[in-house]
């Protein structure tokens, strides 16, 4: 008799996330009465019975190979009967119920080279996207970027002294993958030319209507190249380098050594506490790309940090505190330039203009 | 396969200070498997030329599945024969990202055996990420990943992966059980998410109270935020012990509120709980004192999206707050109605938040049957410019 197949298995979802819980929070699952820092990426939570379970918060590169995730595991084990998780942020965190513990989870942790900390007023880890190490369309990369400017922040992550806490993100091109726009700073990778048509191939590769359809400015037109090929031109002086062709179409080559970088965007956040969410403003329209340590970018990134952390006040976020101080001021505090870049002129511009004469001179 | 190693002067340089590095990641990867040494062959010619070096994506996947799988083949094969395939695997994650050591190795046990064992923990969108393997281990992959349970995420024009805050694991301002809400949509839509038939991605994103851990509000085509309806619950002992202990209650608490709806005389806190807009501050504050009130639900709010194409969006309201038993049932109707009128009208690459844009709330609206409440906006419209419906007119 012919052996049967194997039944395929498909659609079955994820795992049920109750085969993960420590019992403690299953037990308590839904009862939490309130929360307590204990140290910087320490705090515990209490339930309404007066269970109590304690979180170690570790960051860590997002790139992760099996062994760390292995050691990880291992950390679990010996401390925590084996329950972690990892956060929106890609800190992992470890769930005990037993306070001894945390110290010696503290020394390992250090010991193989992850810092404690990322909770309340610190800067947490900075969420990104793949860059150079996965992307087709990244105009910088994204895991050196971070470990750079985590190097010089790295105080930041461990202690809690900011005036409130500070969310950096990096996307590596305006997809924004990491959806960067509601950050206290962003840093975005930036393409700054048009797209080079490959008219050779873009006939054979490409749906010429699609390819025409993807710009949001109408810059792409069809033509037909000297020797009888279908293809497309590009309006340059319409192009706002966004990519979007590129992402239908591969022959329409973005990337260039040169001219792509970064650009910082400072002031945003998501939380509704106390104001709304707000996208982050343009606060550096580009810096060149530096590989392997990005100083331009880290120093950017440090002096924003280093001038907010001077001068906002208690509970008030990057935004916040530039709403209550002014962008003149920002900009004069930071001594970034202001350029006629930062200011808006794509659709509906003139919601960010100033419409009204109150000052501060 | 060679296992050769290519000299990586550059990226040496990000070894080097406190923060854990992902160059050591992928060195550690290459011991096991020599994928990786080629992986930094090939991102060390990237940092000298500053470009990347990774070709547009192709069609590649498990069968039956339209997503889940990313293409990715490298631009200089013959350099790096290792990852001249390179394709990346999104894994759907369990709700809250909780793991168990167990579970945590037999995942690592599967991509060790099947791919490079380099990972993303996690993609933004909340996956687990497998970053590279070639085309004919994508099958045997996926068949490992569902024998221990796993099953992959979105991808593409269809649902991607939903993923919520930790909720009421871990949490107690959760205001509906955001990680059972997050793994049931996920179960409900598995169709959706595994066959692309969208004219883009939706995303789903739940998050327990406005603090909005997931982000959801800034990325979410349907963000559903916890909130509650009646008062603040507040422990005046308690908000005492916190002036005691130095807080400084009105610079610190009331100052701070958005609309003023708080007093302070120096010994009671007083809430005008009607003008309350449920920001969280002052529960931020003082977590012992404060806590979100007992009828508890969600706002849902729609649209989000990053720039691409037509600029970058922010969720808006939509309904203003469902009870969290009727959650459920009401997002299933809302999506099927939004997803109706999506199909039909949206264009290729066209978000949800974009359509409406184009199409106006008001059309947008109708079509999916929800009447225009002032909860919608944060103010009427300040232009004359209305598209009076003239059946309205002849009706009058």
């Amino acid at each position: 008799m012919a052996e049967q197949p194997v039944k395929r298995v498909t659609d079955i979802g994820p795992p049920h996330y109750e085969k993960f819980l420590h019992p403690l929070i299953k037990k308590n699952y839904g009862n939490w009465k309130f929360h307590e820092s204990m140290a910087p990426g320490v705090f515990f939570h209490e339930s309404e019975s007066g269970d109590r379970i304690y979180t170690v918060r570790a960051g860590t590169p997002r790139l992760l190979s099996t062994q760390t995730i292995r050691a990880f595991a291992d950390l679990a084990k010996k401390y925590c009967g084996g329950y972690l998780r990892f956060t929106s942020r890609h800190n992992v965190e470890f769930l005990l119920d037993n306070p001894d513990n945390i110290e010696p989870l503290k020394a390992d942790l250090t010991k193989i080279g992850f810092p404690v900390g990322g909770t309340n007023n610190s800067i947490s880890n900075i969420v990104h996207t793949q860059g150079w190490v996965h992307c087709h369309s990244s105009a910088t990369d994204a895991s050196g970027i971070v470990k750079a400017v985590m190097d010089a922040l790295y105080d930041r992550f461990t202690h809690e002294d900011l005036p409130a806490k500070l969310r950096i993100a990096l996307a590596c091109c305006l997809n924004m993958c990491g959806a960067v726009h509601c950050s206290d700073i962003a840093i975005l990778g930036v393409h700054r030319k048009p797209p080079r048509v490959q008219h050779d191939s873009l006939h054979k590769v490409c749906e010429i209507p699609n390819v025409v359809a993807s710009c949001p400015t109408g810059a792409i037109r069809p033509a037909t190249t000297e020797d009888g090929k279908k293809t497309v031109e590009v309006v340059e002086e319409q192009c706002m380098f966004c990519g979007n062709c590129f992402s239908v179409c591969p022959a329409m080559q973005l990337n260039d050594p040169e001219n792509d970088g970064i650009s910082i965007w400072v002031g945003g956040k998501v939380s509704d506490a106390r104001s709304q969410p707000t996208f982050s403003k343009l606060a550096i329209p580009f810096i060149p790309n530096e590989p392997p340590r990005w100083p331009g970018v880290v120093n950017a990134v440090v002096n924003i940090v280093d001038v907010y952390a001077k001068n906002a006040k208690k509970y008030e976020r990057m935004g916040e505190w530039i709403a209550r101080i002014g962008w003149p001021k920002f900009f004069e505090l930071t001594g970034i330039p202001f350029t006629k870049y930062h200011i808006d002129d794509f659709r509906f511009a003139g919601t960010t203009f100033a419409r009204s004469a109150q000052i501060r001179l | 396969m060679a296992d050769t190693k290519h000299e990586t002067k550059l990226l040496d340089e990000l070894e080097k200070g406190p923060w854990p590095s992902f160059v050591k990641e992928i060195k550690k990867s290459a011991e096991k498997n020599p994928v990786g040494h080629d992986l930094l062959g090939q991102l060390e010619l990237s940092y000298r030329d500053k470009i990347s070096h990774w070709k547009h994506g192709g069609i590649v996947g498990v069968m039956g599945y339209g997503g889940g799988v990313i293409g990715r083949y490298s631009d200089v094969p013959d350099q790096f024969p290792n990852v001249a395939h390179f394709h990346t695997l999104r894994v759907n994650m369990p709700s809250g990202w909780f793991y168990t050591s167990d579970v945590l190795n037999k995942l690592c046990d599967v991509w060790e055996e099947h791919g490079s064992g380099i990972t993303n923990m996690h993609g933004s969108t909340g996956d687990i990420i497998f970053l590279g393997t070639t085309t004919d281990q994508l099958e045997p992959t996926f068949a490992d990943l569902t024998a221990n349970g796993f099953d992959l995420g979105g991808s593409g024009s269809d649902v991607r992966t939903p993923s919520c805050c930790v909720g009421k694991a871990r949490c107690e301002w959760a205001c509906y059980d955001t990680m059972k809400l997050c793994n049931d949509i996920t179960q409900e839509f598995q169709d959706e998410l595994h066959r692309p038939a969208f004219p883009y991605k939706f995303k789903f994103k739940f998050s327990g109270c406005a603090n909005d851990c997931v982000a959801a509000k800034a990325r979410s085509d349907l963000s559903i935020i916890g909130t509650w309806k009646d008062d603040i619950q507040q422990d005046d002992k308690a908000v005492a012990e916190y002036a005691k202990n130095g807080l400084d209650i009105q610079k610190d608490v009331c100052n701070h509120c958005p609309t003023k709806c708080m007093d302070w005389d120096g010994s009671k806190l007083t809430i005008n709980n009607r003008e309350c807009v449920r920001c969280m501050h002052c529960i931020n504050v003082m977590p012992k004192a404060l806590r979100p009130g007992k009828e508890r639900g969600a706002t849902l709010l729609m649209g989000a999206k990053a720039p691409i194409l037509q600029g970058a969006l922010l969720s808006s309201v939509l309904v203003p707050f469902v009870p969290e038993d009727e959650l459920m049932d009401t997002i299933k109707e809302l999506v099927d109605r939004v997803w109706d009128f999506w199909c039909e009208y949206g264009k290729n690459r066209e978000r949800v938040g974009e359509l409406i844009q184009r199409v106006g709330m008001g059309n947008f609206l109708d079509a999916i049957g929800l009447d225009a409440i002032p909860e919608m906006v944060s103010a009427p419209r300040d232009n004359p410019f209305v598209f009076i419906q003239t059946d309205e007119q002849e009706a009058e």
